[in-house]
């Protein structure tokens, strides 16, 4: 993660809204060219700040806050400075990304938001930014950015217990142009979400089945699905109004929901590309899952670093307890495994051909070792911040309780540990160090 | 938001591939002329004739010190495949394991010239074992409450005292320790110890091997009476060693033999369980496998690290935390899921023998070379602490 000064950053952002570029490699490219200019010009900085303090009115309160997050950052503790997951510092869609969560999904701000009136404007700054089409093509109605541009945004979704479905409009629009299917404007999801629920499509072209646990399904405009019949994997392009939708919810109160199709008639019908199948599917989705989860270690960590430095129990900060310490130590343990399995399967998936065995064994163990660190990590943080992190005015659940359930998601970690584990037996014992030393 | 700790997907480069196959048609080809047994991590790996020299002869020693002293000037991304794949197959590499991650790259930062050109390139032949005296009988992990006294005399130093749990100091010809040459100061009480070579043969050194509760005795008491160390056998700065000791640490605490001490427990589960496991058993293995993936890509990632040249201290240090841990529950783990092995398994008889052994291994996973404790300390102070 970068650090940049902000007035600068922010006003070359909102500027950059501003102007029509297509893609967000585009926009970017524009920032980069902007950015000297902006330095050097004090009168452009002081009109687009105005410029953006009348498009977010509450922006100015907020701005304080994300301040106030980056003055606090552990960087102060001494460690390098350094970037993350898929190299974020060269990453500047994951960093447009990033001022955008800062401005407008600060968690504090969020936390006291009963009736969700932040959602609007951060799904609207996002969109306007390109960010949910990030992988689709432009020729698909997308923004055109890398996969590991991608997986960038994806890491800073997870540091900030984003709560809207932009990893699931990524997916969906990802899913889309394996097939060459444009994507809608507006929010998206997939189906199925797990591996054992399967779609079938119909004769007559219609689909049929029920997909559980579909994260935001009540949320989107449309679906994108995988569908099967004899002839193989097929993937559509759905109207949420074609399917009954039961709501559910995930253990941190974000929407996961039943998606049933009766005979639903997609919008739009394509047979996936050879090879790709939902096995496919789920191991992207994992890997994304997987990225938010260290995403969201991190920012345990980093908070129950800064609490533990604030909060005096026996005369002294609870920091200077062994104890706790090493608690924190094994919390930055799991942290830096989380974050290592994460990035590593999103760079396999970034520059492989297609899902073999070697991107199996990335992403699998990604998902099955997030989820071990999600589980161990969140229990650290909460035992570190006491009572004050059980209530629901503290932030810490917005991350404790998104990590855990993020595991559940594309499948979780025993589901794939067996799947994982008859993979090696069936390659046999002598192939298994071949396997992970060729990774 | 925090981004303080690194651990980037950093992918061995393709020379790497090369020389790893290199490394395996020489494992098999040792092991095909009976030079070691892979399935027998308890043999005694100290004494295999010639294996060391014939390491040294492949290049495969000293790999990325400079020519000019026998060094091969490859990278050190390379010297980790040469290193893991020995680990794996388990080979007998104890006699110049230690010289070679440890005692070489302190002697070619400290060491004078002509202690260098002499020594440098017998290590590099596979010709020298080297031990590591640190801790003594009241002085183990708190390091620098170390007695073992150095006293000025004529042309060097006089040494007196005890180090203790030396590895491989029996076999060994050299020794790099630390001795106290100054009483601590009240500012700062690691000032006072400096580091020295000291020479095996050296009169008034006598070891003394202990039997470990495996039933080696890989580890021994060193006593110290009136042994001379010459001047130059000095390395560094007097009273300094505090200063020297800790910015190696990220390289002998990072690499594969810190999660790969008990693989071979989990090669033997793979093959008792079959082609075809249950779920339990599949579960195990899929998490096991997962979690030495993981354990590895982190590895890799700071080996990354200190190529380009930084100093990754505290991810090093995650990395031995939770490698040796992992290590050290393996065997348990193989134990849980090897109750499901049908009894007509091909190799019952070898998992039978190894996994006791690991058992054995196990406990002093998390001691050696930084324990635990210590290790949290270091992460706990990179992240603002203490």
């Amino acid at each position: 993660m970068l650090i940049l000064s902000r007035p600068p950053w922010g006003a070359i952002y909102h500027i950059a809204r501003k102007i029509a570029c297509k893609s967000v490699k585009l926009r970017c490219a524009e920032l980069t060219l902007r950015r000297p200019l902006m330095l050097a010009s004090q009168a452009a900085l002081r009109t687009s700040v105005l410029v953006m303090a009348a498009a977010f009115p509450h922006h100015a309160a907020q701005q304080k806050t994300a301040h106030d997050a980056r003055r606090n950052r552990p960087a102060e503790a001494g460690l390098t400075q350094a970037g993350n997951a898929v190299a974020e510092s060269q990453n500047i869609v994951a960093e447009t990304a990033e001022r955008i969560f800062a401005d407008l999904a600060d968690a504090q701000t969020i936390n006291r938001d009963s009736k969700a009136g932040w959602k609007a404007p951060l799904w609207q700054a996002l969109s306007e930014a390109g960010l949910p089409l990030s992988w689709v093509a432009e020729d698909f109605g997308g923004s055109g950015a890398s996969l590991a541009e991608g997986f960038g945004v994806l890491s800073a979704a997870g540091r900030f217990g984003i709560a809207v479905p932009l990893a699931e409009t990524m997916l969906a629009g990802w899913l889309l142009s394996q097939a060459g299917i444009s994507s809608p404007e507006g929010e998206m999801t997939v189906a199925p979400a797990s591996p054992k629920d399967r779609i079938a499509l119909n004769p007559d072209g219609s689909l049929s089945g029920r997909a559980r646990g579909v994260p935001f399904a009540g949320d989107a405009g449309h679906f994108a699905v995988l569908a099967h019949n004899a002839g193989g994997v097929s993937i559509a392009l759905v109207e949420a109004a074609a399917c009954r939708i039961e709501a559910g919810l995930n253990l941190a109160g974000d929407a996961s929901d039943s998606v049933t199709f009766n005979n639903a008639r997609p919008v739009a019908l394509k047979p996936a590309p050879k090879g790709f199948d939902q096995t496919a599917l789920m191991l992207m989705g994992a890997v994304a899952r997987s990225l938010q989860i260290a995403g969201a270690l991190e920012s345990m960590l980093d908070i129950s670093v800064r609490y533990s430095n604030e909060r005096v129990a026996f005369e002294k900060k609870i920091s200077k307890f062994q104890a706790v310490q090493h608690n924190l130590a094994r919390l930055a343990g799991e942290t830096a495994a989380a974050m290592a399995a994460a990035s590593s399967a999103a760079d396999s998936i970034a520059h492989a051909n297609g899902f073999d065995d070697a991107v199996f064994l990335e992403a699998t163990a990604a998902k099955i070792r997030c989820a071990e660190a999600a589980e161990k990590g969140a229990a650290i943080a909460h035992q570190v911040h006491g009572a004050i992190g059980y209530t629901l005015e503290h932030i810490l659940h917005r991350y404790t309780m998104r990590a855990l359930a993020w595991r559940d998601d594309f499948g979780n970690e025993s589901y794939w540990a067996v799947e994982l584990g008859k993979r090696i037996a069936a390659r046999g014992a002598d192939e298994l160090w071949p396997l992970v030393a060729s990774r | 938001m925090t981004a303080a700790l690194r651990f980037d997907p950093i992918r061995l480069p393709p020379e790497c591939e090369t020389l790893r196959r290199e490394v395996r048609d020489f494992l098999a080809e040792e092991i095909a002329a009976g030079s070691f047994d892979p399935h027998s991590p308890h043999g005694s790996d100290s004494d295999v004739p010639g294996f060391s020299r014939r390491v040294g002869e492949r290049g495969w020693i000293g790999m990325t010190w400079p020519k000019k002293y026998g060094g091969h000037e490859r990278s050190f991304l390379e010297r980790y495949v040469v290193t893991e794949e020995m680990r794996v197959a388990n080979a007998p590499t104890r006699r110049f394991f230690v010289a070679d991650r440890q005692s070489g790259p302190v002697l070619l930062k400290y060491a004078p010239e002509h202690i260098k050109m002499d020594i440098l390139p017998r290590i590099c032949r596979g010709e020298v074992c080297f031990s590591i005296g640190m801790s003594e009988p009241n002085s183990g992990s708190d390091l620098f409450a170390a007695k073992t006294k150095a006293t000025k005399t004529e042309g060097g130093y006089l040494i007196n005292g005890t180090k203790i749990w030396t590895s491989s100091a029996q076999v060994a010809n050299y020794m790099l320790a630390i001795f106290r040459t100054s009483p601590p100061t009240k500012e700062n009480r690691r000032h006072g110890l400096t580091q020295f070579l000291v020479d095996m043969k050296t009169p008034g050194i006598k070891v003394n091997p202990i039997a470990q509760l495996t039933g080696k005795s890989e580890f021994n008491e060193v006593v110290f009476q009136d042994a001379f160390v010459p001047d130059d056998h000095l390395l560094g700065e007097i009273d300094g060693a505090w200063k020297q000791a800790t910015s190696e640490l990220a390289y002998e605490r990072s690499g594969p033999e810190r999660f790969l001490e008990t693989y071979y427990v989990l090669t033997e589960l793979v093959r008792a369980l079959g082609e075809q496991p249950d779920n339990r058993g599949a579960e195990g293995i899929g998490r096991l496998v997962a979690q030495l993936h993981t354990m590895r890509r982190m590895s890799v990632s700071v080996a990354g690290m200190l190529h380009a040249g930084k100093e990754p201290v505290v991810e090093a240090s995650i990395v031995k935390d939770i490698g040796t841990i992992w290590e050290q529950q393996l065997p348990q783990r193989v134990r849980d899921l090897a109750a499901f092995v049908e009894p007509d398994a091909s190799n019952h008889e070898i998992l039978d023998t190894v996994l006791p052994y690991a058992m054995k291994v196990a406990p002093k996973l998390t001691i050696q070379g930084g324990t635990t404790e210590v290790l949290r300390g270091i992460i706990a102070r990179g992240l603002g602490l203490r």
